[in-house]
């Protein structure tokens, strides 16, 4: 078992034509992911079997890849059976892509794009919520999914991950990879590994994928990572003290952060006094969460929340 | 990006948000023509910086004669002005806004602003105006008041009267406080703003309901679809090496410390900053060079760290991801040769062909050492730079 994706999952990629669509497809088809083909405007009919350095596709078996282009998502889903999209379409269009994967009955849509107005996404989460509630949008501004050995959707390293027993979640892309290379060089895997985004107004939180972790037979323990801004860790700290019965450990990057700037990330500022790296570490301690001091320990800490529980 | 308080009350006068009369001014000269032109008998004359409590800092005045607007104009433009959100440097005045004068009844404050937990937008609004609005939601957290809306539907006229009567704007002005309420809402959703900020709002002896002050902040991410927004950045308000690293797709944020950083990743550079902390060092910077980590960027990135003259020695913490350690170090070896780097730096990369990369850099010649993790990284430059 493992969360959101698995092996079965059949994915498109919104964007395929793209530089950063293509490449990342084929890094996914690579990997094994199980992709159905592709949708951009205007490019519906032609075919996607070449990385943008024009060099062919291959599966892990060995088979060239040749993916269909489609026009719409809704004819990706009617004619390939799409149930996944990883979204690469730029900036001022990703709301758009978002929606039209979501009234296409797409399941899961996973934005990678960075640069989404702010009032962009504040639409898109109510009408995910009032008219497809069916649908759910991981990111934006994300590395993506992956289930190690299964599916990768997004721009993650693939090989450095293991299939195992450990969730992790995370708002940030590279820290989350610092995560599984330490998690995998400690000996252990991974079940899934889900990159929430690093802006402000998402479509999944720490929550939602908790709560996902907690129902997954597999997941046997959580690295939860989290940076400055928002109150988004301190309402997982509160929600794990109350319903999870497996071990978490956290990490929160931005002690150092200067308040009033983004470090980066649309979501990482501390404005208003709000929004600490100290404030969340303090919540998560009391709520029971080790908490890593040193982004070198995450699965130290891991290691220690597991020994605790046991 | 923010703007100057002259530039918000532009932009908030086009949605009907009722205002004193006044303009910019960039001398005295002008600052006195703008008082005559306007007549009256009351002028306000403040500092146009990007920081809040100009007023403490003395650089906003209420004067009663001509003399004294050029008086007041004098001693503020080209003053560095201090305030609690400048730095102990200030802020040298560029501009000043002149404006009639009115007869304040009560200081309110009204704020738009995303909420994070909700995802939807939100109305703020206080009886305690004028003040650091902070203090009193940590003092008295039930007066402020909030009313949430969505960007499709905009906020509802009575969300807006029922906001006004909450903060205890008296019943007679309602409508008025609403109007001002519903303008702000409807210039904070067409406009991409991300604050909106009017401390304080006042009612006046005449009956009126006015912004007397003015902040906005907006979205840089949807700046491509506001040009003319764009076009209001005042350069001189910004830190020139934020600026220099946009150029070239960089997030660079400078800091106090020595210790240069260069990541891939803004978690994964926000986690560097907390490590050489950690280990007894300081971060100079925060700077995130982004996937690629190639040639040109590292240059780039190289460049803009050791402009700081603070700098001592420099942390390259690469998770190579997709793109192998021996390419990454190559991009490095040939980027420092290229700056003819002096300090000294330790370089922790990770993920394909690590040891390829390594090697490549213990044998470049040049004072780059590698490390092999965090922790080794973290403590090598930190004693490096002592």
């Amino acid at each position: 078992m493992s969360i959101f994706v698995n092996k079965s999952t059949r994915v498109i990629c919104q964007g395929i034509t793209g530089n950063h669509g293509a490449f990342h497809s084929a890094r996914c088809i690579e990997y094994g992911t199980n992709f159905v083909g592709g949708v951009t405007p205007g490019k519906g009919g032609q075919v996607f079997d070449k990385d943008p350095a024009g060099n062919v596709i291959k599966r892990p078996d060995g088979s060239q890849a040749m993916l269909p282009i489609f026009n719409t998502v809704a004819e990706a889903v009617e004619q390939v059976g799409a149930d996944a999209s990883m979204i690469f379409v730029p900036p001022p269009l990703a709301a758009d892509a978002i929606l039209e994967a979501a009234d296409a009955g797409v399941k899961l849509a996973i934005c990678i794009t960075e640069g989404i107005p702010v009032m962009d996404m504040v639409r898109v989460r109510k009408l995910l919520r009032e008219k497809y509630p069916n649908t759910r949008l991981i990111g934006p501004n994300c590395p993506g999914v992956i289930t190690p050995g299964e599916c990768k959707i997004g721009i993650m390293p693939g090989h450095i991950h293991k299939p195992g027993n450990i969730g992790i979640v995370s708002r940030s892309g590279t820290l989350t990879y610092e995560a599984v290379h330490q998690v995998t060089n400690a000996g252990m895997g991974q079940s899934t590994c889900v990159g929430i985004g690093g802006d402000p107004v998402n479509g999944t939180n720490f929550i939602d994928v908790l709560a996902a972790f907690n129902a997954d037979p597999k997941t046997e323990a959580v690295i939860m990572i989290g940076e400055i801004g928002g109150s988004a860790e301190e309402d997982a700290a509160r929600w794990i003290a109350r319903n999870m019965h497996k071990p978490v450990a956290a990490f929160i990057a931005g002690r150092t952060a200067p308040p009033g700037k983004r470090m980066g990330h649309a979501g990482a500022i501390i404005s208003g006094g709000k929004g600490t790296a100290e404030e969340k570490i303090k919540t998560l301690r009391e709520c029971g969460i080790t908490v890593a001091e040193s982004p070198a320990d995450l699965a130290k800490a891991l290691l220690e929340a597991m020994g605790a529980r046991h | 990006m923010k703007i100057h308080e002259y530039q918000a009350k532009d932009i908030l006068r086009r949605y009907g948000t009722p205002l004193l009369k006044g303009r910019v001014a960039y001398s005295v000269e002008e600052a006195v023509n703008v008082a005559r032109d306007m007549g009256g008998s009351v002028w306000v004359v403040k500092a146009q910086i990007h920081a809040g409590g100009r007023g403490k800092g003395g650089g906003v005045k209420v004067v009663k004669s001509i003399d004294d607007v050029r008086a007041s104009a004098e001693r503020i433009l080209g003053m560095q002005l201090v305030t609690h959100q400048t730095g102990p440097e200030g802020k040298k005045v560029n501009q000043l806004l002149v404006e009639e004068g009115c007869l304040i009844d009560h200081e309110y404050y009204l704020a738009c602003l995303l909420d994070r937990e909700t995802g939807r937008l939100c109305m703020m609004g206080s009886y305690d105006g004028g003040m650091d609005i902070e203090e009193v939601a940590h003092k008295h957290p039930g007066r402020i008041i909030k009313e949430w809306f969505d960007a499709a539907e905009g906020l509802q006229g009575f969300q807006a009267r029922r906001l006004a009567l909450r903060m205890g704007i008296p019943a007679k002005l309602v409508n008025k406080a609403g109007a001002l309420i519903l303008a702000v809402a409807r210039c904070y959703i067409e406009e991409d703003a991300s604050l909106v900020e009017i401390n304080p709002l006042v009612t006046t002896k005449e009956g009126g309901v006015i912004a007397l002050d003015a902040k906005m902040t907006f979205d840089d991410n949807a700046m491509f679809r506001h040009t003319v927004t764009e076009s209001l950045r005042d350069l001189t308000e910004e830190v020139p090496e934020e600026t220099e690293a946009k150029k070239y797709d960089l997030s660079y944020i400078k800091l106090e410390g020595n210790i240069g950083c260069m990541v891939n990743g803004a978690g994964l550079a926000m986690s560097t900053m907390d490590i050489i902390k950690l280990h007894g060092g300081n971060p100079a910077n925060f700077l995130d060079v982004g996937g690629g980590a190639s040639k040109e960027r590292v240059t780039a990135a190289f460049k803009l760290i050791l402009s700081d003259r603070n700098v001592k020695g420099v942390l390259i913490n690469i998770f190579g991801g997709i793109m192998k350690c021996d390419v990454i170090a190559e991009g490095v070896i040939a980027a420092a040769k290229e700056i003819n780097l002096k300090v000294p730096v330790v370089a922790r990369l990770e993920g394909t062909n690590v040891e390829k990369g390594r090697k490549l850099l213990d044998e470049s010649g040049l004072r780059i050492q590698s490390a092999t993790d965090l922790t080794d990284a973290a403590k090598k430059i930190v004693a490096a730079v002592k």
